[in-house]
């Protein structure tokens, strides 16, 4: 199995990598996990990985900047039904637009607009900034075995936005910080988590294992 | 819930961990990745490396530290000393490192910061603040920034100054007293409140635990949404879990694994 991490100029891809090749092994799977900004080796994988962090505008713009990626991206993900994961700005793009200091198109794959988190505390901090937990509004293969709920296992988190689907089906899991955050958003064969699963240690590890082995 | 962060701090200097590290498995003791990983195992909510390199010419060393770290660890990690340029920050980035910590060269231009979360985004850049009380007893508290490992006083007011870098752009306020830093006394928890109600973005508490009802007063009464500590950990003294279980039983909500 070809695991593709799309390189944009933006994003920690050195520990998604590793994290990934982890996975690989702990699933039993054989198969490179590569870091590319090659649209034909997008084209060419069995999972298509999308990180990102910092802007929305600014990630937009770098995958812009790379010819021919989304295109193929559409083409992978879209027509030809790869399995694909979105990671924090990454899974931000899947909206149709991001508010964050400019309004920026986003690929438009799951319906809803990128905007500022806003806790009913003011007291609470934003960034929303470390460990919480999952509440899943639905099954989703990419949760199955993971403990969720306020006694389950953790996501690390940190970001100041988040994705707020206007498709309820499209929301698979969200996280309490002063109501509720869009956590995981998901259809078909397209997946998303706000938190960052190659930091989020043995939920984190579980979580890839379970997109590699997704079959959606 | 978000819970609130249990981070040790590794001071780092040419490639090796300086005040040594004494956990029971580790093979290593002055490793820096034998002691992330065993961090990571222990439960450690971020792992923080400071790197008291004197010469920049060793930075290659620090990041090779941080590579090697980033490889074997998936928990977040927050490296800083030294960090001058743009350059550094995207080294540090590039090497696996998920946040960096600017401390001098904020205090010498505050625009860095702006610059340095244009290009990596706020949820990268965290700025150490170390400062030092100046007020006299009695009078209204008051603390300063100072660089140079403390012994530079700069004049400017910490809160003011946390608020400023703040709308520049830190995503994070990392708060030393450096009264307190190595006396086992506690947090100057007047210092970390003060700051943490005056800024919207997480403020980690540091320098000056000796115990662990010290953790939580930073969280209770000093407000931070992170403690950071390295001596009391280092040293067998207690361990992630004994921190994590104090603050819990103190009604602070804490990630236990």
């Amino acid at each position: 199995m070809t695991v593709a991490i799309i390189d944009y100029g933006s994003g920690n891809l050195h520990s998604a990598q590793k994290a990934f090749e982890r996975a690989v092994r702990e699933a039993g799977l054989e198969g490179p996990v590569v870091v590319t900004s090659d649209p034909h080796a997008v084209l060419a994988a069995d999972r298509v990985v999308l990180p990102g962090v910092g802007a929305f505008a600014d990630c937009r713009a770098g995958l812009d900047a790379v010819p021919g990626m989304v295109e193929s991206l559409d083409e992978a993900v879209r027509r030809r039904g790869r399995p694909f994961l979105g990671i924090c700005v990454g899974m931000q793009l899947m909206a149709e637009r991001g508010l964050e200091y400019v309004t920026s198109r986003g690929l438009g794959w799951i319906a809803g607009d990128v905007t500022m988190i806003e806790p009913s505390d003011p007291g609470l901090k934003i960034p929303h900034m470390g460990w919480n937990t999952l509440a899943p509004c639905r099954d989703h293969a990419l949760l199955s075995g993971i403990p969720t709920g306020a006694d389950g296992w953790h996501a690390y988190f940190v970001h100041s936005y988040h994705l707020v689907t206007s498709d309820a089906a499209s929301l698979v899991a969200t996280t309490d910080y002063g109501g509720a955050v869009t956590a995981v958003v998901g259809r078909d064969n397209m997946v998303g988590t706000q938190f960052h699963p190659e930091k989020s240690q043995r939920l984190g590890l579980a979580l890839i294992t379970n997109f590699l082995r997704w079959r959606p | 819930m978000l819970k609130v962060r249990v981070i040790p701090c590794l001071d780092v200097k040419d490639g090796r961990v300086v005040k040594g590290v004494q956990f029971m498995e580790l093979r290593d003791a002055g490793d820096p990745v034998e002691s992330a990983i065993a961090y990571d195992a222990a439960g450690a909510d971020e792992l923080c490396f400071l790197d008291i390199t004197a010469s920049h010419e060793n930075r290659g060393t620090l990041l090779d530290v941080v590579t090697r770290t980033a490889e074997a660890c998936f928990m977040p990690l927050t490296v800083g000393g030294g960090v001058r340029t743009v350059d550094d920050i995207r080294a540090l980035l590039l090497a696996g490192a998920d946040k960096v910590s600017i401390n001098t060269a904020a205090v010498n231009d505050r625009q860095f910061v702006r610059r340095a979360a244009e290009k990596f985004g706020v949820q990268c850049i965290v700025v150490a603040i170390d400062a030092k009380r100046v007020s006299a007893d009695g009078e209204t508290e008051r603390w300063e920034i100072f660089t140079h490992g403390g012994r530079r006083p700069t004049g400017i007011d910490a809160v003011a100054f946390a608020e400023e870098v703040c709308d520049l752009g830190a995503g994070e306020i990392l708060l030393t007293s450096m009264d307190r830093d190595g006396t086992r006394v506690g947090y100057d928890v007047a210092l970390t409140r003060a700051v943490a109600d005056a800024v919207p973005v997480p403020v980690i508490a540091s320098g000056g635990v000796g115990s662990l009802d010290d953790l939580v007063a930073g969280v209770t009464e000093g407000h931070a949404s992170a403690v950071l500590a390295a001596s009391i950990f280092h040293f067998g003294q207690y361990t992630i879990r004994e921190a994590k279980e104090r603050m819990g039983t103190a009604g602070i909500p804490v990630r236990m694994i």
